[in-house]
């Protein structure tokens, strides 16, 4: 199959979406910007990974699952940050060597203005980008809408079995495939006998077609890799196999993608320096060092990371010695070019009297405004191209790239 | 052939005068809006004899005995399947001690070999059984005479989600599947109840760790947000901590015998099977939830929240609205959701009620045949055109399709259940799969008819261009359609088309 522009799929849309093509604007990206976004779906429990081990509010709020004071003698003890935050021992080979080279940086107190506290509530609000209160179009996911946005250069996927929620609506229907899993394409004179049922027209028709052709880029760009790797070939498995796989296809195929990593959710016994949580978090930083590796020096130059949840957990551990869904989080945002090695943001000391509700951490920086602000200098976006991708919102320049 | 249509027709004539259309000729084949009607309100059209169905009965009829009769009889090539079932033959309570005591003893043991051993065989014997409970619910959804109670225990349990994987939760799965095809039909509240009751949900949603002084929100929340009233419908986070205090004690016990309680507990202790409220476990301070003051006195507050969460206004609209969209597709009109919250009201909560409220509308008819089948749909409704009565001998095949596409029975992690959104399902890397699948299933028998244990398939092939097809389906297609079928050069190659055809991925 010819290598073909999305955009050009548009052509056959434009008949019955003229509204949609019409207001396009197209921009002029930096060169060879990727941005991939990482969703933690279930509330990962922010402050048991980047823990506040300045604060002795910490240590009174969880007896029983806090991580132990940085100690360079002790091999469970959070490694310094700075010198209010640490980070998860589990994350020692994988992200502390980014903070050390300052690629990687974390925002605090990030989240929504989203109260519900339900997990798909929430995600869906942030995937969805919308002002929270208004009535949602679940048509419309925010990074669809910055696919749109950078018009014909954008090369989006979702790395997910389903479409994600982030990147329905656009008329050009983004790719989504799993990794864990990718079959050999079907022969060229069967797609094209399947292709004519379907027409050249309607969403269905498109994604018919995005779909044999996302599965043969992906599948030849693995098999090259496969072939390249050899017999040195890193044997991983879970989202350590997706994310390598990921940088792989991100360095020449696609520059705008998005992947959701589960199991969260721990109200129960959820650890400390090892444990349930300490196992997530090792394999999540161990995918995205993976990812950085896979990816190569030259395009990590040139890529942004951002690592979000829907929200934080309770400040304090529950009966459970685990905790309960919260507010703000703290979010990350890695890169080869990023100004990181800080905790980047409004902070706020952190007593009783600082929590939101007596519950959690407060948002002192709005995921919306996080992005926007990120996104916005990434690509060139002005003001007004980035109120299409995120209405309402002014986005907040953290000078993180 | 003369009797292929004839009994299919008993069905489909059925289903055709639900809204009183004049029925078309019958000597000509089968009438192309029976087939769309049987699509919807089955798991698809069966694509060979089939005598299930009786007698042919009028519309209502056929309404009344799927809406009001008991769960049916699987036909016997099927029942003799699930009959040899360990979820059959032993008691769930019976299953989960039994397991419980295996992984115990695994664990005592000092020999790492054999600890690894006993360990194994454990995870093995838990991980059949939550396969032959997947079995069981596959075969009825292919062969269970009572269609529209398979499709809502589904709906239902998607409903009233638990994962399989969590804790001992697979071995009670197929218990917890079938309390809710028995109440799939009945009253709301009663299905609420059964699902509180239930170990498997306990277990899921960690109530059975919700005590007094050690408060875990999980359950509660998920009642209120996705299984009754709905997110943003009005509830507060206090409602939330409130129906989490009144839930304390509300859990699950393997033991054999009640805890030992001081005696002004003992009257309030309830037990059955599994299922446990254990007093002193729980929080018997006054709640206030929804705006009422709710004495505290034990279990009794727990039905007592739920009345007040059943009737709610909110719950009524929230179930509503799943069910059409379930069957509708994305945005069901207002009006059809309003007139099944109506139902819904008038009937305390009689879901059957709500179901013939919905189907009568005429909006339900208009929308036949547009639905984008998700998973589950696409691939039982493969089979059952495939098959027709000729029961599958290994529901394993269709199993891993599922898993394939994304949509593994008791194999969504959190308690939203699966999407009902047609673009969940829809994208460019699922399109591709499912034409995967098409080619699997039209290639051959795929393993449905290879006995457990054995190394081949009994022959089989499934011949979709058949009696049905000939007889009326194949009117229905679209010009595209039939000219891709035409560049067929095997009867594989037209069975993976003609279920890779957009008519195919609608119901």
């Amino acid at each position: 199959m010819p290598p073909i522009q999305r955009r050009d799929l548009l052509k056959g849309a434009a008949a019955f979406a003229p509204s949609i093509v019409a207001g396009r604007a197209f921009a002029a990206p930096q060169a060879g910007s990727r941005l991939l976004v990482v969703f933690l779906r279930g509330a990962y429990d922010a402050t048991s990974i980047i823990v506040p081990t300045g604060s002795d509010f910490y240590y009174q709020s969880r007896p029983t699952i806090a991580l132990a004071r940085p100690n360079p003698a002790d091999p469970k003890a959070a490694l310094p940050l700075d010198g209010d935050w640490s980070l998860h021992p589990a994350l020692k080979e994988s992200i502390l060597p980014l903070w050390r080279q300052r690629q990687i940086a974390f925002v605090p107190f990030a989240g929504t203005d989203d109260l519900s506290r339900s997990h798909f509530e929430t995600q869906d609000t942030i995937e969805l980008g919308q002002p929270v209160g208004g009535s949602r179009n679940y048509g419309s996911g925010f990074l669809a809408r910055l696919a749109q946005m950078l018009g014909r250069d954008d090369r989006p996927i979702a790395f997910t079995d389903q479409l994600p929620l982030c990147f329905r609506g656009d008329p050009v229907p983004v790719p989504n495939l799993g990794l864990t899993n990718v079959g050999k394409p079907i022969d060229r004179r069967q797609t094209a006998i399947i292709e004519s049922m379907y027409g050249k027209r309607g969403q269905l028709a498109q994604s018919v077609a995005e779909g044999f052709h996302v599965r043969e880029t992906v599948f030849d760009t693995l098999d090259q890799e496969m072939k390249a790797a050899g017999r040195g070939a890193v044997s991983s498995k879970g989202f350590e196999l997706s994310a390598r796989r990921i940088g792989a296809l991100m360095r020449d195929r696609f520059n705008l993608a998005f992947v959701d990593v589960g199991g969260w959710d721990t109200h129960v016994n959820q650890g400390n320096a090892s444990g349930y949580l300490a196992d997530r978090i090792g394999e999540l930083g161990r995918g995205l060092a993976g990812f950085v590796d896979a990816l190569g020096a030259r395009a990590w130059g040139s890529t942004t990371v951002v690592v979000v949840s829907e929200f934080g957990r309770t400040f304090r551990e529950n009966g459970d010695k685990g905790t309960d869904h919260g507010h703000g989080s703290i979010y990350w945002v890695m890169g080869g070019d990023v100004a990181g090695g800080r905790m980047a943001g409004a902070q706020v000391a952190l007593s009783a009297a600082t929590l939101n509700q007596a519950r959690d951490l407060p948002v002192l920086t709005d995921y919306r405004a996080l992005i926007g602000g990120l996104v916005a200098r990434q690509y060139g976006l002005s003001a007004d191209r980035m109120a299409t991708v995120f209405p309402q919102a002014r986005p907040a320049d953290l000078k993180l790239v | 052939m003369m009797r292929v249509q004839l009994s299919i027709r008993t069905v489909l004539v059925a289903l055709c005068s639900l809204s009183a259309p004049p029925l078309q000729a019958q000597s000509a084949g089968i009438p192309v809006k029976n087939l769309a009607w049987a699509d919807r309100l089955t798991w698809g059209v069966e694509g060979s004899a089939a005598s299930r169905g009786g007698t042919a009965p009028d519309a209502g009829r056929w309404l009344d005995v799927q809406l009001r009769a008991g769960p049916g009889a699987l036909p016997p090539d099927a029942q003799r399947q699930v009959d040899a079932m360990r979820i059959v033959r032993e008691p769930m309570a019976q299953l989960v001690v039994e397991e419980d005591s295996a992984i115990r003893a695994a664990n005592a043991m000092t020999d790492p070999d054999q600890r690894k051993a006993a360990r194994d065989a454990y995870q093995k014997d838990m991980n059949a059984l939550a396969d032959e409970a997947r079995a069981r619910s596959i075969l009825r959804a292919l062969y269970g005479p009572d269609q529209l109670r398979e499709q809502m225990t589904w709906f239902w349990f998607n409903h009233f989600n638990v994962h399989a994987p969590k804790r001992d939760v697979r071995a009670m799965v197929g218990d917890y599947e079938d309390t809710i095809h028995a109440r799939a039909l009945g009253k709301f509240r009663d299905l609420l109840e059964a699902t509180l009751r239930h170990p498997a949900m306990l277990r899921y949603l960690d109530n059975d760790q919700n005590a007094a002084g050690h408060i875990n929100e999980n359950y509660a929340r998920e009642i209120m947000e996705l299984h009754t009233m709905g997110v943003g419908s009005g509830y507060s986070q206090q409602d939330v901590q409130e129906l989490a205090r009144i839930l304390t004690g509300v859990g699950v016990d393997l033991k054999p015998d009640p805890p030992r309680l001081k005696p002004q507990w003992q009257p309030l202790y309830v037990r059955a099977g599994l299922f446990e409220f254990n007093p002193a476990r729980h929080d018997f301070g006054d709640k206030h939830f929804l705006g009422h003051d709710i004495k505290g006195r034990g279990f009794a507050e727990v039905e007592e929240a739920l009345d007040l969460i059943a009737s709610s206004p909110a719950t009524a609209h929230h179930v509503s609205l799943q069910i059409a969209t379930y069957f509708m597709g994305d945005t069901p009109p207002a009006d059809v959701v309003a007139r099944m919250e109506q139902a819904f009201r008038h009937s305390d909560g009689d879901i059957a009620r709500v179901l013939r409220a919905m189907i009568g509308a005429p909006a339900f008819r208009a929308s036949l045949g547009t639905v984008f089948k998700d998973p589950a749909h696409y691939a039982i409704s493969a089979v059952r055109y495939a098959y027709g009565d000729r029961v599958i001998l290994n529901t394993q095949p269709i199993v891993g399709w599922l898993n394939r596409m994304g949509e593994g029975l008791y194999n969504h992690e959190t308690p939203d259940g699966y999407d009902m959104r047609s673009d969940a399902w829809s994208g460019p890397g699922q399109m591709a799969t499912r034409f995967d699948i098409a080619r699997q299933i039209g290639g051959g028998s795929a393993g449905l008819f290879r006995p457990p244990g054995a190394s081949a398939d009994q022959p089989a092939f499934p011949q979709l261009q058949n009696a049905l097809y000939f007889g009326g389906l194949g009117t229905t297609l679209g010009q595209p359609t039939r000219d891709a079928l035409a560049k067929a050069t095997s009867p594989q190659e037209w069975n993976a088309l003609y279920l890779s055809s957009p008519e195919f991925m609608h119901r």
